[in-house]
């Protein structure tokens, strides 16, 4: 086998020169420069996403819980709507069919449209792991909320939500991991992200094995950080008596 | 004393060395079996489903290992069809897996440090194409323009290189495979799609309207594209180049581009279109093993 090569990240993307350190001046930009701004991309697009997933996906969540048939029969086609169509499918609908039909949104970025591909599709998750950890809370605690002159989104807001999100922080995190890994799917629609970095600069440089690995290490970092964050999040909130408290 | 112990280490060293460079002729005499390495979707090597893989290269590919069976004597050989892609052919040649890989490989200065190439037996042009009313003619037009091109591909580079060579900018989308990238050209998402001419041609000769489409503009970057082999086998390069140069010389690989450059071809008995460039006719006359980096001195 050959040996490893770490010197490609110093060369330059334009000439292959190892640039001395590692960095590109002058504009001139270095694999080592190009696997950060990849990176860029991909945490951009995947937090963007998180924050689309969270509030749609916990919205749609409640919707399901209530005594609305309404809003329930909104919840439930979303989630199914969402969850049961491939992620990458849906990033091509968003991306070649949607615009097709809506002429406006071929002037939107392919950055907003995965953005927003990536987080519907994780709000679904999202919405029904809500539901669930609403479902879970007793009867009791909904009444109880109504007897005491409480309005429905006053219990919510009071009463169901705090516990609920407590429960669900473990499903959210993992969550909150897949939306990283899930965000290679935007190299399908021309985002700079990891992946592509990853297809393209080892087609460049021949050093597929160094290229892959440092990726996955990316990879591995980011959604680490986040568990990590969703853990410090969970003890922080953490209630003693309550499910989940100690 | 001390003489004969320095000969008898050199003599170890080279026979360590002799079974570490790899005798492909013998493993194919030994197996009775060559595994060919072809490619699923390329201009020149692709398949038609079942298991079944043609092109121009595979065809050639096919006639260099009858060749290679009569030079070993064999009464009959077996080919293994091994599907390879830009991102595991290179590893998949060093390791033995593929023998000979006959795709739509570039010879370059880079991979002949891991690899070797047989004589070049196509040279890719890089070209524009676009739509056939967009009145676009040279690259200089695509001054902040849509520009796709696909990911993995040597024309990323290409087009990077010609950005900070020339100054302009242009705004690069990236299709995921060609289909996509020729959709992306076809839905207006971009102005152009860069690649290999092969590629275009067979994109626009499979489109709904091929007349829509035009290749344009000046020759970007050229390729030569070779089958690759194991690195310092000498006796099996020289088994490969010889049945390329007997088949350049005796013009059957002339009537094969004809096949398949020029006829209609499966799947879809469509034409793809694309007469030989001046520089394929100049690889054929003086059969070389250049990079690409030789083709950009000129």
């Amino acid at each position: 086998m050959a040996a490893w090569d770490w010197q490609v990240f110093c060369k330059d993307t334009i000439d292959g020169e190892v640039r001395p350190r590692c960095f590109g001046a002058d504009g001139d930009i270095t694999y080592l420069d190009w696997l950060l701004s990849a990176w860029g991309w991909t945490l951009s697009v995947a937090v963007l996403a998180l924050v689309v997933a969270l509030v749609v996906g916990s919205i749609m969540g409640i919707f399901r819980t209530t005594p609305s048939k309404a809003l329930v029969a909104i919840g439930n086609t979303w989630t199914e709507l969402f969850r049961n169509i491939p992620l990458l499918v849906q990033v091509f609908l968003w991306y070649h069919v949607l615009p097709a039909l809506i002429p406006a949104l071929k002037d939107f970025p392919s950055f907003i449209l995965v953005v927003f591909a990536l987080g519907f599709f994780t709000s679904a998750r999202i919405a029904e792991q809500v539901r669930a950890g609403i479902q879970s809370l007793p009867k009791g605690q909904r009444y109880a909320g109504l007897a005491m002159g409480l309005t429905l989104p006053q219990t919510y807001r009071y009463v169901l939500l705090p516990m609920a999100f407590r429960i669900v922080i473990p499903p959210l995190t993992s969550e909150s991991m897949n939306i990283i890994k899930n965000s290679s799917v935007a190299f399908a629609v021309s985002i700079a992200e990891l992946t592509m970095f990853a297809m393209q600069a080892q087609e460049e440089t021949s050093r597929g094995i160094e290229i892959y690995l440092a990726v996955t290490g990316l990879y591995f970092i980011s959604a680490f950080v986040i568990n990590r964050i969703a853990l410090f999040i969970e003890h922080r909130v953490q209630v003693p008596g309550m499910i989940g408290g100690h | 004393m001390k003489k004969t112990l320095i000969a008898f280490a050199a003599v170890l060293a080279t026979s360590a060395a002799q079974a570490q460079t790899t005798d492909t002729l013998k493993k194919i005499k030994d197996s009775g079996s060559i595994s060919l390495g072809v490619r699923e979707s390329s201009g020149l090597s692709y398949t038609i489903g079942n298991g079944k893989f043609v092109g121009f290269h595979t065809e050639m590919a096919e006639r260099v290992i009858a060749d290679i069976r009569k030079q070993l004597g064999l009464s009959s050989l077996e080919v293994k069809y091994q599907p390879v892609t830009s991102q595991n052919r290179i590893p998949l040649v060093q390791n033995g897996t593929v023998d000979l890989e006959c795709g739509s490989t570039t010879n370059n200065a880079t991979r002949q440090k891991d690899v070797s190439f047989a004589v070049t037996t196509y040279v890719e042009e890089v070209r524009i194409a676009v739509k056939a009313n967009s009145g676009i003619n040279s690259i200089a037009q695509l001054a902040g323009k849509k520009v796709a091109t696909t990911t993995g591909t040597t024309s990323v580079q290409t087009l990077r290189k010609h950005e900070r060579a020339a100054g302009v900018n242009f705004e690069e989308v990236f299709g995921k495979d060609h289909a996509d990238s020729f959709l992306l050209l076809e839905s207006g998402r971009a102005d152009a799609f860069v690649m290999d001419g092969s590629i275009l041609a067979a994109n626009i000769a499979k489109s709904k309207n091929p007349a829509d489409y035009k290749i344009v503009g000046e020759v970007l970057s050229v390729e030569p594209i070779a089958c690759m082999l194991r690195k310092d086998d000498l006796a099996f390069k020289k088994a490969v180049d010889d049945s390329i140069k007997r088949q350049i010389k005796d013009g059957s690989l002339a009537k094969l581009y004809d096949k398949w450059f020029m006829q209609p071809i499966p799947p879809s008995n469509t034409r793809v279109g694309l007469p030989m460039s001046d520089a394929t006719k100049a690889a054929w006359a003086n059969p070389n093993d250049k990079p690409m980096e030789d083709y950009a001195k000129k």
